[in-house]
């Protein structure tokens, strides 16, 4: 199937709660292992895990500092994804604001159908 | 006026795609809008085109057809059956892109919850795999729709 891997890819990462906190954590800046560990409250294995497949997909990078490694986000990736929903969902926006239009006809007539009946009954129901 | 709400999306697994709105009427008024033919062509294109097909057999096991033909000429329809009915509150039926044959039938749970008058509508829709999920959302991109909201308002206003 032709379809972008690497956009695939970010799709399923993101998929996970725990790798989302861990973007949500590094949107705020760099953050070695250690404060992801305690930020989160999980064990180091399993942060170490979800980071790796974040790298793997390119959302998180990593450099040397001093002698720790520290994480970053990089949300170039992130960008195509949110693209996609966003053109989605304005396709359903658009959609939506036809239903308000037939809505807000369909509580006319049950207005109009009750003053009508109130004014004498004199209503032909199709 | 009421505040008119825009779509939400939400991807709260690999393979489902959850899109929720409020909506100012009752559940009865949103599930006759969802369910009636008539009513069906006059939103289901949203801005995209004219619906040509609305066909709803809607009992368990009933088939259901919309087609539309989109602004650039081309042809778009889906079909499916009725799992479940639970009328003014939940529909479950299939759903099969007939361009897209290939891609198998996904399932979408329709859920009306009104509080106050006001009806929040629900649509979950599950699809056999991620890949394909992630075709249906990439498939808005190349129909290159790129109407503005503010579009979409004065749209909604000349309906009311």
């Amino acid at each position: 199937m032709a379809r972008a891997a690497t956009t695939t890819d970010a799709f399923n990462a993101v998929a996970e709660p725990r790798r989302r906190q861990i973007l949500d954590v590094l949107a705020g800046g760099e953050r070695p292992v250690n404060d992801l560990v305690a930020l989160l409250g999980v064990t180091q294995p399993l942060v170490s895990k979800h980071l790796r497949v974040l790298r793997e997909v390119g959302l998180v990078d990593v450099r040397e500092a001093g002698r720790q490694r520290v994480y970053g986000l990089n949300s170039r990736p992130l960008k195509s994804i949110h693209d996609w929903v966003k053109t989605y969902e304005a396709s359903w926006s658009e959609r939506f604001a036809r239903l308000d239009g037939v809505l807000e006809e369909l509580k006319q007539q049950a207005v109009a159908g009750q003053e009508h009946t109130e004014d004498g009954g004199d209503d032909h129901d199709e | 006026m009421t505040n008119k709400g825009t779509a939400t999306v939400t991807l709260p697994a690999p393979a489902q795609i959850l899109v929720t709105r409020e909506f100012d009427a009752t559940r009865q008024l949103v599930y006759k809008a969802w369910t009636t033919p008539d009513l069906i062509k006059r939103w289901w294109s949203g801005d995209r085109g004219v619906v040509t097909v609305a066909e709803v057999d809607l009992r368990v096991g009933g088939a259901w057809r919309y087609a539309m033909t989109a602004n650039a000429g081309f042809e778009v329809a889906f079909h499916g059956e009725f799992r479940e009915i639970v009328p003014d509150e939940r529909i479950v039926s299939t759903e099969i892109f007939e361009g897209m044959p290939d891609a198998g039938e996904s399932v979408t749970t329709l859920t009306l919850t009104e509080r106050n008058g006001r009806t929040t509508l629900a649509i979950l829709m599950e699809y056999p795999s991620r890949e394909i999920r992630d075709m249906v959302l990439q498939s808005g991109m190349e129909v290159g729709l790129q109407e503005s909201l503010d579009h979409l308002e004065d749209v909604a206003k000349s309906l009311r």
